[in-house]
């Protein structure tokens, strides 16, 4: 491969992780990514949010140099995805959100193989990822579940001593328990030092992980920012019984979409102001309340109306970092 | 019965919706040569004179029995056709069942779709139901085809019909024996390559026993197919053995679903190690442990053809004494002769079958891609270059090794039935020169793959036109054009030619001209 020269450890601190701008990809007439930006900083652990078939995957598939873009750049670790792929790819590791593995090898065969394309096999870390996963290495992969199949992908990027993390929806097939152990994983990984991207479709996990998060729709950031930033364009469900009626609530400034069914009330509050809500609430005698996040579905249609367009301006004024 | 069924009609209407176009490609493919060599025949022997004389020529060949099986009614139009066209009809008929089967059955299972249809209200037996109904009458259509064929060409109506009958009838078997296959093997690869197995495995013992005029021929599904003697002394009666064991088959097939689990077979899966060989490393060991079992069954069957051929050897020399014909027709030296022309032919045919070996290697990656295990193997570190510097290299050496098998086959029996090993390094080296030849169907395989990757059929379609090309090529006058195209024509005959170095340098260089475009495109565009 005619790559040039591997992008120097000097410049390592000061590249950002990952920078793309404008980028885009057609496959035929489907317009995969149009137009996306996307930075990660060193360091840091972000999460790559969409609906399915936003483009989060074929983003990822650019950065490692599997897709050409039709237009638009991106860099990574200060490198060319494309030209400079073999170097990069030493310093990263990936989890396929669609993980096919060979059906006559065994997952621990697969995991060594993993490690030695890139350098070699971290024999403790290896075993000890193996056990906290729960995973049998002996097994031939056409015997696994989607899951384990997942965990031993999972098992190979995190063995490895590597810069970056390129994850896709990597716990899409995990029960509770792995998920939990994943973030923990995630967490030491960043204490490490290393980068994260997280390509999910669930708030709730990318809320636990991540510093930075940047919300792609129809291959188009609409919504970029840290956490703390994006907990103010966020809104609350909350759903109470309350012992006296709660008429007030449709006049306070932050309270939307008011329902009432019986003696329950249902309405959306800006998460910022939720402990006013809560305190008035509390005054009228509380006989039961659930509250749940929005669902990243809801943010897009609740916040920002259908249009990718208008929530991109509004995005714009947002999200600034 | 009927619980087990329930819902067999949809799956039918999915597995002809998912095949729509695959099936008819194959009907398509097969009749055309049918028709096609019936025209073309029916031109070129028209008087009962020339008949005559191909049928005291090819008709005493034992290369050609060996491929085409006894020979039947050749003072006819109807018998020449199906002496000409038997290989094409039975192996194409047999090979559309067995991958038509796999594909619905087992496949289909290891992709986890059959669960999802499981789910739902569909008995055990539906979907092995689907598949054979779908199968069957696949293989019916294309005798009805076969037949039409025949029969337009001016052959009598009867023996089409018989031949028709005697495709479609093989078609049933392929079907049946690779169900119980899909039963019983742990996964889709290993049933289609078993169910391939038993297909080889069966045109060897009918080609032994046409050739010896034993009763062997009837150890073999080919062999009744063959026996119905279209266009001479006609019988329907062995149709009858071909029925029942399709029946007996496909109820084992049932009875045997029934007793393993969906996506497992009841051969189980043995454990793997938990660590990986120290050779399995990079780009090129993923390459080898992926090929290297199918490389092993390529060598033992392309062997085998060689070992098949190479016994028939005194069976030739007998012949050619027996027959004055020979003498009048070659020459002098006739028996010399035709013996190496034989062994030529033997070697020609292995080569052709490598082919086929040349483009399933060199397309594997194909499948590597669409799978994205090759988006894992390179975003690990592997760079493009050297999965194809990898792939290339299997493929190519890969292919010496399978057509080697079928020089050492041929002159490993032929010494043991002569008692004559001096010309086994000769027939060696005779195969040796047949694999520029294949590496140039590579290339065409790494061309597609590079530059046209969804178009895969392309490279197959190369394979099967030089297949075409090289067995009816004696018997039908092919456009000067077509002929010329397929590498095959250009290679030196050998043992029954002598050696020319100037065709075999530029077929290497076609080759070595189509893998470097390949590779230079799948450097360049996208993966997956
Ligand atoms: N190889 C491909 N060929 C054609 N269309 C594709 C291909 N890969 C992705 N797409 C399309 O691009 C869009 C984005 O897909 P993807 O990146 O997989 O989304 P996500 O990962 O966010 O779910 C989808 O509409 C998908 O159908
Ligand atoms: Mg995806």
């Amino acid at each position: 491969m005619p790559h040039t020269t591997a992008p120097s450890s000097s410049s390592a601190s000061t590249d950002p992780a990952i920078e793309v701008a404008g980028l885009v990809k057609t496959f035929g007439r489907t317009r995969a990514l149009d137009g996306l930006d996307l930075q990660v900083a060193r360091g840091e652990v972000h999460g790559f949010l969409g609906p399915n078939g936003s483009g989060k995957s074929t983003a990822i598939r650019v950065l490692l140099g599997m897709l050409r873009a039709d237009a638009g750049s991106a860099r990574l670790l200060g490198g060319d995805p494309f030209t400079d792929a073999a170097a990069l790819h030493r310093r990263l590791a990936y989890v396929p959100g669609e993980v096919s593995l060979w059906p006559n090898l065994s997952g621990g065969e697969v995991i060594d193989l993993m490690a030695r394309l890139r350098g070699g096999v971290d024999e403790r870390r290896r075993a000890e990822l193996l056990d906290r996963f729960d995973l049998d290495p002996t097994k031939r992969a056409r015997g696994y579940s989607k899951g384990n199949r997942q965990k031993v992908a999972l098992v190979a990027a995190l063995a490895s001593d590597v810069e970056l993390l390129l994850l896709d929806e990597p716990t899409s097939g995990l029960d509770p328990l792995m998920e939990a152990e994943f973030q923990e994983c995630v967490h030491e990984a960043r204490a490490e030092g290393r980068t994260i991207l997280l390509s999910s479709h669930i708030l709730a996990e990318v809320e636990a992980l991540c510093d930075g998060v940047t919300i792609i729709r129809a291959g188009r950031r609409v919504l970029h920012g840290t956490l703390e930033e994006l907990r103010h364009v966020t809104r609350t469900t909350i759903e109470v019984a309350t012992a006296r009626a709660p008429d007030q609530l449709a006049s306070m400034p932050t309270v939307a979409g008011v329902e009432q069914t019986g003696d329950r009330v249902r309405f959306d509050v800006d998460t910022d102001h939720l402990d006013s809500v809560v305190r008035y609430l509390a005054g009228l005698g509380v006989q039961s309340l659930t509250s749940h996040p929005p669902t990243l579905e809801e943010l897009f249609l609740r916040q920002y109306g259908d249009a990718p367009d208008q929530a991109d301006e509004l995005a714009a004024g947002q999200g600034q970092r | 019965m009927t619980g087990t069924l329930v819902g067999t009609g949809s799956l039918l209407r999915l597995v002809l919706r998912r095949d729509r176009v695959r099936l008819p490609v194959w009907m398509a493919a097969i009749s055309a040569v049918v028709a096609g060599s019936g025209v073309a025949v029916a031109q070129a022997y028209p008087t009962a004179a020339e008949r005559a004389g191909y049928a005291a020529t090819m008709g005493e060949s034992p290369a050609t029995i060996a491929l085409a099986g006894p020979p039947y009614g050749l003072d006819t139009l109807g018998g020449i056709l199906v002496y000409e066209t038997a290989l094409t009809a039975f192996l194409g008929v047999a090979l559309m069942a067995l991958f038509a089967v796999v594909r619905h059955t087992r496949a289909e299972e290891d992709d986890g779709r059959t669960e999802l249809l499981r789910s739902t209200v569909v008995g055990v037996h539906a979907h092995l139901a689907a598949a054979l109904v779908v199968t069957v009458a696949a293989s019916l259509l294309l005798g009805v085809l076969v037949a039409g064929g025949l029969i337009v060409a001016g052959a009598a109506v009867g023996g089409s019909a018989l031949f028709g009958a005697a495709t479609a009838a093989l078609g049933a078997v392929m079907a049946g024996v690779t169900a119980v296959c899909a039963q019983v093997m742990p996964g889709a690869r290993a049933a289609a390559g078993t169910a391939g197995a038993i297909l080889a495995v069966a045109f060897v013992l009918r080609a032994i026993g046409d050739v010896q005029e034993s009763a062997l021929s009837w150890a073999s599904p080919i062999g009744w197919s063959q026996q119905v003697r279209a266009f001479d002394d006609e019988r329907w009666w062995p149709l009858a053995i071909s029925l029942v064991v399709a029946v007996v088959a496909t109820v084992v097939a049932a009875a045997l679903a029934v007793r393993r689990d969906v996506g497992a077979g009841l051969v189980a899966p043995r454990p793997g190690p938990a660590r990986a060989p120290r050779g399995l490393r990079s780009a090129w060991g993923v390459q080898w442990r992926l090929q290297r079992a199918t490389i092993g069954w390529w060598v033992f069957g392309v062997g085998l053809v060689g070992v098949t051929f190479g016994s028939l050897s005194r069976e030739v020399a007998e012949m050619v004494e027996q027959n004055p014909t020979f003498a009048e027709y070659f020459g002098a030296d006739a028996a010399i002769g035709l013996q190496e022309a034989f062994l030529a032919s033997a070697l020609s045919i292995s080569a052709l079958i490598a082919a086929a070996f040349a483009v399933s290697s060199g397309l594997r990656t194909r499948s590597e891609e669409t799978s994205g295990r090759l988006e894992m193997v390179l975003a690990a570190g592997a760079t493009r270059r050297t999965w194809a510097a990898a792939s290339v290299v299997v493929t190519a050496l890969g292919s010496v090794v399978v057509v080697l098998a079928a020089g050492l086959g041929l002159g490993v029996a032929y010494g043991a039935v002569t008692g004559d090993y001096g010309v086994v390094l000769e027939l060696a080296a005779s195969a040796l020169v047949q694999v520029p030849a294949v590496w140039v169907l590579a290339g065409v395989a790494f061309a597609v793959l590079g530059l046209a990757p969804r178009a895969g059929a392309l490279a197959w379609a190369a394979a099967a036109g030089c297949l075409v090309v090289g067995w009816l090529g004696a018997a039908i006058a092919f456009p000067r054009v077509v002929v010329e195209l397929s590498p095959f024509t250009h290679v030196p005959a050998m043992p029954a030619e002598s050696f020319s170095a100037t065709p075999v340098v530029l077929l290497v260089l076609v080759a070595a001209a189509l893998t470097a475009a390949g590779v230079a495109g799948f450097t360049r565009r996208d993966v997956g």
